[in-house]
Parts: C-alpha cells; sequence; structure tokens
C-alpha cells in the first residue's frame, strides 16, 4: 500500500529531527543540528534493507516516490516566500559567492579524478561506453 | 459580477494548499515550457522554474511590504504551507530513497574525495563572501556559505540555526547562481577538464553537487553520464544538510564568534 512507504518516510523525518533537535540540546545550541541529513541516511539504510528483504514492494516505494518528484515544486513554493525584496541589497554578494563557488571547484575536478584512479573498480562503467 | 469575484476569491484562500498546487503547477508549465522553446533546454525547467518563485516572492514582497514573500498576499498563503519547513524537509529527505548504498562504494575514494572537497570548499568560498560584504555573524556566514553549497543546504541549514529571512534569500540566490552557471557553463569546458566518462562524471556530481546544475549540464553533454553525475550530487545534499548546520556551523562560531 502506498501509505507504508509515506509512513516510512514520515517516520524517518521524524526520527532525524528528533536526533536533530537532542544533537542541538547535547552540543547547547538552539538548532537543529544535521536532522535532514540523519533522516537521509535513515531512510537510505531502511530502504536498502527493507527492499533486500522483499519486504519494500513497488507499490509501497510509490509513495517515497511521489514525494521525491514533488520535489522541485516544493523547493519553488519555498523559493517564493523568502524576503527576496529584503535581498535585493546583497544581490552581488549572492551572485559573487555562486559564480567563486563554481569556478573554483570546477577546476579542481582534474585533480580529484586522479585520486585512487587505479584502485577504482568500473563496475557500471562497460554500459556507458557502449 | 462582484459577487462571484469575492466567492471564488474565498475559496480559493479558504482552500490554500490546493490552490498553492495549482499556483506552482502552473508555474512549473510555463518554465518547462519556457526552457524548452528558448534555450532548447540548456536553462533546465526547473531552475527557471525557481528563478520565477523568487520573482513571485519580489513582486509579493514590494506588493505588501512584508517578509513573507508571495505569501503575504492572503489568496497565495497556501504556499507557505506547500514550500514550508515541513513538507521541505518531506521532499528532502524523500530524494535519498533511490540512491543506493553500492553504488556509494563504487564511486571510490576520488568521489569521497570530491564530495567533502566539494561541500567545504562551496562553504568556506560561500561564507567568506558573505564575511567581505559585511554579513559577519555567525548565522548569515553560515547560511550563505550553506547556500554556495547548493539553494537546499542554505535554507535548511538558515532554519536550523535561526538566519532571518533575508538572508535565507540570499542563500537560495547564491546556490541558484551555481546551479545556472554549472548547467549553462559546464559544457563549453567538459573538453578542458576530460569529462566524458561515468569516473569523471561522478567527481563532477560530488564537486558541483547542485543536483538540478549537474543533471543538466551532463544531459547537455552525454546523456548516459546523467545518472553517475546524479548519484553523488544526492549525497552531496545530504552530506550538506548534515554537515551544514553542525561541524561547519560551530567552525564558523568558532573563528568569527557569536
Amino acid at each position: 500500500m502506498i501509505i507504508y512507504g509515506v509512513a516510512l518516510l514520515s517516520l524517518c523525518t521524524l526520527a532525524g529531527m528528533f536526533i536533530g533537535d537532542l544533537l542541538g540540546v547535547v552540543v547547547g545550541v538552539k538548532a537543529n543540528v544535521g536532522g535532514v541529513g540523519f533522516a537521509m541516511l535513515l531512510l537510505l539504510f531502511l530502504t536498502d534493507k527493507l527492499k533486500r528483504r522483499g519486504h519494500l514492494v513497488p507499490t509501497s516505494s510509490q509513495g517515497i516516490a511521489f514525494w521525491s518528484a514533488m520535489y522541485i515544486p516544493i523547493v519553488v513554493a519555498m523559493a517564493a516566500q523568502q524576503n527576496v525584496a529584503g535581498a535585493i541589497k546583497g544581490g552581488p554578494a549572492a551572485i559573487l559567492a555562486g559564480v567563486l563557488a563554481v569556478v573554483i571547484t570546477f577546476a579542481l575536478i582534474p585533480l580529484v579524478v586522479r585520486i585512487g584512479a587505479s584502485s577504482y573498480v568500473p563496475a557500471i562503467d562497460a554500459d556507458v561506453k557502449a | 459580477m462582484n459577487d462571484i469575484n469575492t466567492i471564488l476569491l474565498g475559496a480559493l484562500a479558504k482552500n490554500g494548499l490546493l490552490t498553492a498546487f495549482a499556483v506552482v503547477g502552473a508555474t512549473m508549465w510555463l518554465s518547462y515550457f519556457l526552457s524548452a522553446r528558448f534555450t532548447r533546454g540548456h536553462l533546465h525547467g526547473s531552475a527557471l522554474a525557481i528563478i520565477i518563485g523568487l520573482l513571485l516572492a519580489y513582486i509579493g514582497g514590494i506588493a505588501t511590504g512584508g517578509t513573507k514573500g508571495i505569501v503575504d498576499i492572503p489568496l497565495f498563503g497556501g504556499i507557505g504551507l506547500m514550500g514550508g519547513a515541513m513538507l521541505r524537509d518531506f521532499a528532502i529527505v524523500s530524494t535519498a530513497y533511490g540512491a543506493n548504498l553500492g553504488d556509494m562504494r563504487r564511486c571510490g575514494l576520488s568521489g569521497i574525495v570530491s564530495l567533502l572537497l566539494g561541500v567545504i570548499l562551496s562553504f568556506i568560498i560561500g561564507a567568506g563572501v558573505a564575511y567581505a560584504f559585511g554579513y559577519t555573524d555567525a548565522v548569515s556566514m553560515t547560511t550563505i556559505g550553506a547556500g554556495a553549497v547548493t539553494y537546499i543546504v542554505g535554507p535548511v541549514t538558515g532554519a536550523a540555526i535561526g538566519a532571518s529571512s533575508d538572508v535565507m534569500a540570499l542563500s537560495i540566490a547564491a546556490g541558484l547562481v551555481k546551479s545556472v552557471l554549472v548547467m549553462v557553463g559546464t559544457p563549453f569546458f567538459a573538453k578542458a577538464i576530460g569529462l566524458d566518462n561515468a569516473r569523471t562524471a561522478m567527481v563532477f556530481g560530488g564537486m558541483m553537487g547542485t543536483t538540478s546544475g549537474v543533471c543538466g549540464a551532463l544531459a547537455a553533454i552525454d546523456a548516459k553520464l546523467v545518472p553517475y553525475g546524479a548519484m553523488t550530487s544526492t549525497f552531496y545534499t545530504g552530506l550538506g544538510c548534515l554537515l551544514g548546520p553542525s561541524l561547519l556551523f560551530f567552525a564558523t562560531r568558532a573563528l568569527v564568534g557569536g
């Protein structure tokens, strides 16, 4: 049932938020520390496990896939409620931050590709070249 | 006639979330139409949709003088729920589904290095620029730095550590600039960095991280490379959401105080 997938996703998100809030209290900040990240890891591990055991049937996973497909529309709704008028005065900062981040990390790609090149297992390379 | 208008507006406002679905759906359709018709898909529809979203927020802010963009117009109140923290985090978490752990191992050492380096370096650059522009408090620096990671990591981090809405908007804009630049610029420089195989595509995804930018760029270079870049860039957002409000925030706070 689709609700099983939605419920699993909800449980992972809630658990992640709980861990994040808990961690915030432990380290003494009024913040949710990495809750979304923990929730993603949790979902990754649980769906992997359930799939392997054959418990996660396609209809259940549709409950997760639906929200995954709603991700960009929700981000659009999120963008539409920001204080853009207030941020306009900081426009050059946003542009510079974005441009510099791209240029510098992009230039480093050939260097990083070389790291561990010999130990790389081209497991799925074959069908790319085909 | 006036009565019908009042009734219609009332119905739309009362069913805010449904109105939001319809409005955002229309925005998405328009963006994908414009993307295909005028940029031949080079500027991905999703990036265009987010730009339109920011534009709507700007119009809302100017029209009402409020701080919550289009949501300050009562008719569009439902967009506040649709794009609010709860559904946003829910949808972001759902994107982890479909990535699998075996793939992560297959990325190898350079995949992991690219992820860490990509997130941390982008963050330092973003936070540094924020500092240069006078955003010298730890919360603003972290939020804008996280925005330079991706436009998702920015607001997730900002919301977690209590950043103001204009700083959040700035961090989304920084991430958006990054996404659009990766999407539009990469095809021109693909040859220069040898971006024509699965392995480099994975490193590319890990270094740049912005999923829409990476997928858009790879689709323009060679559609067969898309899954490889998408794989690492999915982990990138997760890693950013994990590190942003924690390690990176603490490090920034330790450095500048407050």
